[in-house]
């Protein structure tokens, strides 16, 4: 009996908090631009992937362990963000959102040949290597790299509620997303709430990335791959709502490790290589029955 | 005795749509200014040329003296201009208490004081300040609107159709929001569909009819004034119906 539920524990349960607490960090910053800025940011993947190099660089620099470098890792994909804003971004303040969308999308492609060009298309690893895991009660395994994975992804979650809840710029940028008109007509300062809401999404997007590339790998095409499950658990937290990402990043994150778990008979319920459709396809039903997400988010 | 908001001949509209057509409004210190006219006549519009809302082609808008026109949304807040916008007037996601405290962006200061002077002014708000503004009443909405917009402590607050969508119930509460806030010295700017309890709180009224000025008069000469109440205020003046009332008894 233990057997069984520890399977569906070890295989499917953990591996699913562990890439939902992943998600749930892309999403929270993908929804929060999506919110104040008012355009679904193509490139937010390759902030991911762009986190991940710079945390395996700043690991073969100094040997540090790779949450260690994390935060440094974080600062200068914000920097990177930042300057991407100002360059690219701000020219289109003030046009049709389908500019800004096109914008990103460019940016996109940009960015990810910039990171082939850089660092080059072989797969890396961040840290070499095979952990043993944790044994508890002769059943329950645990890795100690999904300790520090989840671990770290709800500190920084907590801060961000933090931040949101008890910080001026914070309330300034839930009023943004509220309402950017009123904000401007209340005097709040648009362009210094705008400027936080990229600092905290591409931090949150390269710690996102960097604790991917701990637990698996480091590719070009990771932040890519990122993009569709973190877009679904977007939408189905409701977009501009934080709180719904983080919902959305564990249930999507859960879904799709939970539907390789053999609940009928001895196979797979779906081949682990459709796990990426079953983000698809929870976005496309919130799309039609519930586009305003799990938290009544905004409907574009 | 220089009035603390002027605009003087103000021309302008959005993009190639004129809609003012040379207004002059006056508001003096301390007093309570209502703008009426039927729909389409550039009331609000007025409104917003102060707010720097809109293009000015011609005209002037002076604060103390001071010249703003054209000067964008975000400047003319920092010189002590308050406006609610008749719709969208609340973030309704955030608390009651972060609405107001939002109000206050601008101000560097502590405005602790001026937080417990508006849950004075406005006591259910006090009551409901942990609640998401999203979810009170109509009235109560605009009790947040104004006492977000009070905030500043402003040199003049401007209304656009404050009671637009009321209850009558609620109207009236408004209406006596707005003197009590007029009465706590803020001059106010005020747009009103429902003319007539709108003058009778007002010093001065201006009709405006095809962005023009039409009318003006203190409040009580045009709820008399027999032309302004047939076309304006949908009937006899007050004074006429107030005969006619002697007359009956």
């Amino acid at each position: 009996m233990m057997d069984i539920v520890g399977d569906l524990i070890n295989f499917h349960l953990i591996p699913g908090i562990v890439l939902g607490s992943i998600y749930a960090l892309g999403a929270i910053g993908l929804t929060l631009t999506f919110g104040i800025l008012r355009f679904a940011n193509f490139a937010h993947g390759e902030i991911m992937t762009l986190g991940a190099y710079f945390a395996w660089t700043l690991v073969q620099l100094t040997g540090w362990h790779p949450i260690a470098v994390m935060p440094i890792a974080m600062g200068l994909t914000v920097l990177v963000a930042l300057g991407i804003d100002r360059g690219f971004y701000k020219p289109f303040r003030a046009s049709p959102t389908i500019m800004l969308v096109i914008a990103s999308f460019g940016m996109m492609l940009m960015v990810r040949s910039l990171v082939q060009l850089i660092w080059g298309v072989q797969i890396k690893t961040i840290m070499p290597g095979i952990q043993m895991p944790l044994v508890l009660f002769d059943w329950l395994r645990i890795s100690p790299k999904h300790i520090i994975i989840v671990t770290s992804a709800v500190a920084l979650m907590f801060a961000v509620h933090y931040l949101l809840t008890y910080t001026k710029i914070g309330k300034a940028m839930r009023a943004m997303s509220d309402s950017p008109e009123l904000a401007r007509l209340t005097g709040i300062n648009t362009e210094s709430v705008i400027r936080a809401t990229w600092i905290i999404g591409a931090a949150l997007a390269a710690a996102a990335g960097a604790l991917l590339a701990l637990d698996t790998h480091i590719q070009t095409m990771m932040g890519f791959k990122l993009l569709l499950p973190v877009f679904a658990a977007t939408i189905l937290g409701g977009i501009g709502r934080p709180y719904g990402a983080v919902v959305g990043g564990l249930v999507i994150g859960l879904a799709e490790e939970l539907s390789s778990y053999a609940w009928i008979g001895d196979a797979p319920l779906l081949n682990p290589g459709y796990k990426a459709g079953v983000a698809f396809a929870i976005m496309v039903a919130m799309l039609i029955w519930r586009p305003s997400g799990l938290f009544r988010g905004k409907v574009y | 005795m220089m009035p603390t908001l002027e605009l003087r001949n103000v021309v302008g509209g959005y993009g190639d749509t004129q809609i003012l057509h040379g207004v002059t409004i006056t508001v003096d210190p301390g007093e309570i200014v209502v703008i009426i006219g039927p729909n389409g006549a550039g009331k609000s519009t007025a409104i917003k040329a102060v707010f720097g809302l809109l293009n000015l082609s011609g005209g002037q808008v002076l604060l103390d003296g001071e010249d703003i026109t054209n000067m964008p949304p975000e400047q003319v807040v920092r010189h002590g201009v308050c406006y609610v916008p008749q719709t969208a007037n609340i973030f309704p996601s955030l608390s009651v208490e972060e609405n107001l405290e939002m109000g206050a962006f601008v101000r560097e200061d502590d405005f602790t004081p001026r937080l417990n002077e508006i849950y004075e002014l406005f006591p259910p708000l006090k009551e409901k300040r942990r609640q998401a503004a999203g979810t009170l009443s109509g009235g109560q909405r605009q009790m947040v609107a104004m006492g977000k917009a009070l905030m500043l402590e402003p040199r003049i607050l401007l209304l656009d159709e404050p009671t637009a969508g009321l209850s009558p119930k609620f109207r009236g509460e408004i209406f006596s929001i707005v003197k009590t806030v007029h009465e706590a010295g803020t001059p106010i700017l005020m747009v009103e569909q429902n003319a007539k309890q709108a003058l009778r709180i007002a010093d001065r009224g201006y009709v405006l009819v095809d962005g023009h000025n039409k009318y003006t008069g203190t409040g009580r000469e045009l709820l008399d004034d027999s032309e302004v109440a047939v076309m304006f205020l949908g009937g006899a003046a007050d004074g006429a119906k107030d005969k006619a009332g002697d007359g009956a008894a």
